[in-house]
C-alpha cells in the first residue's frame, strides 16, 4: 500500500508490521509521532501490544530489556537527550544477546539545547554494542526497522539495533512509501522465537553477578557477534529484495564509484543531496563517485578498502565532531583504510540542524580533487561555518 | 492464614548463598520465597542480595532471576509482567526485591512511574538503611545520628543529620492497592502480608526492616532482637494499606529508644540531645502515624 508519510509515520507502522508486543517510550522532539502513531493504532485496535508510558527514556529502555529477556519482540523509539538518558541501559542488551529494535531520530544534544538534526545523539553509543543503520529517506525507515528485526534476532547475530533518521528532514516530512501488507511482512520475518526468556517452569538467569573469569569471554561473544552481522546484513538485504523488490546493498552503497577519481562518503539525508550533484558533475566529464556510509557498526572496513584501492583522495562527510579529532565517521573511515597513501579528508557541515545545500557539496567535491593534487593540505574543513574559511 | 509453623520446608532462595552472618535481607529472601514458590520470577538490582544470592556460575535462586541495572527495579518488574501477559501468563508472581538506596533514592523516579500506572508487580524494599553493599554510606532511609561511612563521627559533625524518608507514606500517596511495612522480627506479621501481597493484583509495596549487623555494628545473633526493639521503641511501625483503608498491626510497647540505640555500634557516639531528639522524633512518628490511620478509616 503506497501512502505519503512522514518518517516517523513510517517507524510506527513498521514497528506494528513486525508485531512488536511491548512497547514502551518516553515523548522527545522529534521522536513523539513515532510513539503517538504506535498508541494510536493499539488504541485503534490495529496493533496488539502492550503499550508502557513510562515516566523517562531510561525506563523506556529498562522496560524493554526485561521484557525481551521475559520472551517478547519490542519495540521503543527517542532522540537527542533521551538517547543520551539510555545511555546506561545501552550496554545491557548486546551483553545479554537480547535483539531489540529502537528507531533514534538523530537531533543535537545540548548544549546549546536545540530540535534539529546532529549525530552526537547516536555516535556516541558506537561502543555500546548496537548494530546502528542510518538511513536515507522514509521507505528506508520502514524497510530498515523490518530488517533489523530479521537480521538482530539471527542466531549468528542477537544484538540490538538502532534504526537512525535525520531529525525533521525525515521525521516530519512526507514522503511516498510502500506500506507493505501484514501478511507480506510474516513471510518475511516469523513469529519471535526467544532464545532467553524469564518462565518458572524452565528457570533461567538473566544479568547474573559475573567474576572476571568469565566477563572477557561475554565481550568477546559480542565482538564476534558483530564481525558476523556483516554477512547476515547482506543476506537479509537479499532476502528483503526478493520478496520487496527494495535493496539497499548491506554495509554501504555505491554510486558511480568503479570509475571514480574522488569518492564522498556520506550518511543519511545528504547522501540525496550529494547524488544529485554526482549527476551533475559526471554530466560536466568529473569522475567523481559517492558512497553511502550506511552501517556505523557493524563497520564496513572491507568495502571500504576495496573502494580505496582505485580512488585519488576520499572524503568523509560528517554530521557531528569528536572534538579536536574530526568527526566520528572519518576516523573510523581512516582507521579502516590503514596503509593506503591516499589524502582522507573530512568535511564537518550541518552541525546543530544547519541545512546542507549543493553548493557545500560542490565545494566538497573542489576541495578533493585540490587533496588528490596535493593542493589542500587540511585533514579537517568546517563547511559553511561562520567566520572560517573552510 | 499460614504462620511460622505452615512454612513449607521447600526452598527456593537456597542455602550456600554468601550474605554475612545474622544477615536480616537473607532472612527475608528466604521467607519471600517460602511464601510464593516456585510459580515467581524474581528481579534484584545492584546490592547485596544480588551479589550473596549468586555469583555465577552460581546461584541461590531456583527461580527465573534477573538483573538489569540498579535504579529501574519498578520498571523492569513491569516490562517482565506486561510480557508475561503478552505470553498469557498470568498466573506468574513478578517480584522485585530491592534496598533501601536503590529504592528511596536512586530508584524513586521508576518506583513512582510504576505505581501511578499500577503496574501489576510486587516491589519489596528491604531496609537496612544505608548502602551496604557498597560499604555502608547513607541514604535518605538512613535514621538521624547513624554512623555510616559518608556520615562518618568527626570533630565537628558525627553521624547523619537528617531524618528517616518515610517511603511508605510516599506509596499511600499514590493510592495503590497494597502498601505494608514490616519486619522480619515479626515473622507472623510479615508472612500475613506476604500472603495478602501474593493475593491481591495491580502495584503492591512492602517496606521490610532488615537489621544488617556490619552496617549497623551488633553482634550477629541479636538481628532479630534489633528488629524487635526498632517496633517496640517506636522507631519503626508495622501498618498497612489496603484499597484506601489504613491499619496499624501492632501497638508498640514504647520502650525508650535507648534500649534500641544502645546495642548499635552506629549510635555509640549519640549524645543525650541526640537520644532526646530522635525519642521526640519517635512520639512525633507514632502520633502522625496515627493520625494518618485515623484519616484513612483504620484506626479509632
Amino acid at each position: 500500500m503506497m501512502r505519503v508519510v512522514t518518517g516517523n509515520y513510517a517507524a510506527a507502522y513498521a514497528a506494528m508490521r513486525a508485531r512488536a508486543e511491548v512497547v514502551a517510550a518516553y515523548p522527545i522532539t522529534p521522536q513523539t509521532f513515532i510513539v503517538e502513531h504506535i498508541a494510536e493504532f493499539i488504541n485503534n485496535g490495529e496493533m496488539d501490544a502492550e503499550y508502557m508510558a513510562v515516566e523517562s527514556e531510561h525506563s523506556a529502555m529498562s522496560a524493554i530489556i526485561s521484557a525481551e529477556a521475559t520472551g517478547v519482540r519490542t519495540f521503543t523509539a527517542t532522540s537527542s537527550q533521551g538517547l543520551a538518558l539510555m545511555h546506561e541501559m545501552l550496554f545491557i542488551p548486546p551483553a545479554l544477546r537480547l535483539p531489540i529494535v529502537m528507531a533514534v531520530v538523530n537531533r543535537t544534544v545540548a548544549a546549546p539545547i536545540g530540535i534539529w538534526c546532529e549525530y552526537n545523539d547516536a555516535m556516541p553509543q558506537r561502543d555500546t554494542g548496537w548494530m546502528m543503520v542510518f538511513v536515507e529517506n522514509n521507505q528506508e525507515v520502514f524497510d530498515m526497522i523490518i530488517q533489523a528485526y530479521k537480521i538482530a534476532e539471527n542466531s549468528d547475530v542477537l544484538l540490538p539495533m538502532m534504526v537512525c533518521l535525520d531529525a525533521f528532514i525525515l521525521s516530519h516530512t512526507v514522503e511516498p512509501v510502500s506500506l507493505e501488507e501484514q501478511e507480506a511482512v510474516d513471510e518475511f520475518l516469523p513469529k519471535y522465537k526467544p532464545h532467553v526468556y524469564l518462565l518458572p517452569e524452565d528457570p533461567m538467569a538473566v544479568g547474573t553477578f559475573t567474576p572476571p573469569e568469565y566477563i572477557q569471554e561475554v565481550r568477546y561473544q559480542e565482538d564476534v557477534a558483530m564481525r558476523n552481522a556483516r554477512r547476515v546484513i547482506a543476506r537479509v538485504d537479499e532476502e528483503f529484495g526478493e520478496k520487496f523488490g527494495r535493496k539497499y546493498h548491506g554495509l554501504v552503497e555505491k554510486y558511480m564509484v568503479d570509475d571514480a577519481d574522488v569518492v564522498l562518503i556520506t550518511l543519511g539525508t545528504v547522501t540525496s543531496t550529494a547524488r544529485e550533484i554526482v549527476h551533475k558533475l559526471r554530466d560536466k566529464g568529473k569522475k567523481v563517485g559517492l558512497v553511502k556510509l550506511r552501517f556505523m557498526r557493524p563497520f564496513p572496513e572491507q568495502e571500504l578498502r576495496e573502494i580505496a584501492e582505485n580512488v585519488k583522495a576520499i572524503g568523509v562527510y560528517d554530521r557531528s565532531v569528536s572534538f579536536g579529532s574530526g568527526g566520528p565517521a572519518y576516523i573510523e573511515v581512516r582507521n579502516a583504510l590503514y596503509g593506503f597513501d591516499i589524502p582522507v579528508i573530512n568535511f564537518l557541515a550541518g552541525i546543530g540542524g544547519r541545512d546542507v545545500m549543493a553548493p557545500d557539496i560542490n565545494l566538497m567535491f573542489e576541495k578533493l580533487y585540490m587533496a588528490a593534487d596535493g593542493a589542500e593540505k587540511k585533514n579537517i574543513i568546517w563547511i559553511g561555518t561562520r567566520g572560517v574559511e573552510p | 492464614m499460614m504462620t511460622i509453623k505452615d512454612l513449607p520446608l521447600e526452598d527456593y532462595f537456597t542455602s550456600g548463598h554468601t550474605a554475612c552472618p545474622g544477615c536480616g535481607p537473607a532472612i527475608l529472601a528466604k521467607v519471600i520465597m517460602k511464601v510464593f514458590g516456585k510459580n515467581t520470577v524474581i528481579y534484584t538490582p545492584a546490592n547485596c542480595l544480588l551479589v550473596f544470592g549468586g555469583t555465577y556460575p552460581y546461584l541461590a535462586w531456583k527461580v527465573p532471576y534477573h538483573h538489569v541495572a540498579f535504579e529501574n527495579t519498578a520498571v523492569c518488574i513491569a516490562g517482565i509482567r506486561r510480557a508475561l501477559k503478552r505470553m498469557g501468563r498470568d498466573d506468574v508472581h513478578v517480584i522485585g526485591i530491592a534496598g533501601d538506596g536503590g529504592t528511596a533514592d536512586i530508584g524513586i523516579q521508576a518506583l513512582s512511574g510504576a505505581a501511578e500506572r499500577n503496574e501489576d508487580v510486587i516491589y519489596i524494599m528491604y531496609d537496612n538503611e544505608a548502602y551496604m553493599n557498597t560499604g555502608i554510606q547513607r541514604s535518605s532511609s538512613t535514621p538521624y545520628g547513624a554512623w555510616t561511612t559518608t556520615t562518618p563521627v568527626g570533630k565537628v559533625r558525627a553521624g547523619k543529620t537528617e531524618f528517616k524518608k518515610d517511603v511508605p507514606r510516599i506509596m499511600i500517596a499514590h493510592n495503590v492497592p497494597y502498601v505494608a511495612t514490616a519486619c522480619i522480627s515479626f515473622p507472623n506479621d510479615l508472612l500475613a502480608k506476604l500472603e495478602k501481597a501474593k493475593r491481591i493484583r495491580g502495584f503492591r509495596y512492602l517496606q521490610i526492616l532488615a537489621p544488617c549487623p556490619t552496617g549497623w555494628r551488633f553482634p550477629p545473633e541479636k538481628t532479630i532482637e534489633v528488629g524487635r526493639l526498632a517496633v517496640e521503641t517506636g522507631m519503626w511501625t508495622l501498618y498497612e494499606y489496603e484499597n484506601g483503608v489504613m491499619r496499624i498491626n501492632h501497638k508498640p510497647k514504647m520502650i525508650p529508644v535507648e534500649e534500641y540505640l544502645k546495642l548499635q555500634g552506629r549510635f555509640r557516639h549519640l549524645s543525650e540531645e541526640d537520644v532526646k531528639r530522635i525519642q521526640d522524633y519517635v512520639k512525633r512518628k507514632w502520633e502522625s502515624d496515627l493520625a494518618l490511620c485515623r484519616a484513612y478509616g483504620g484506626c479509632e
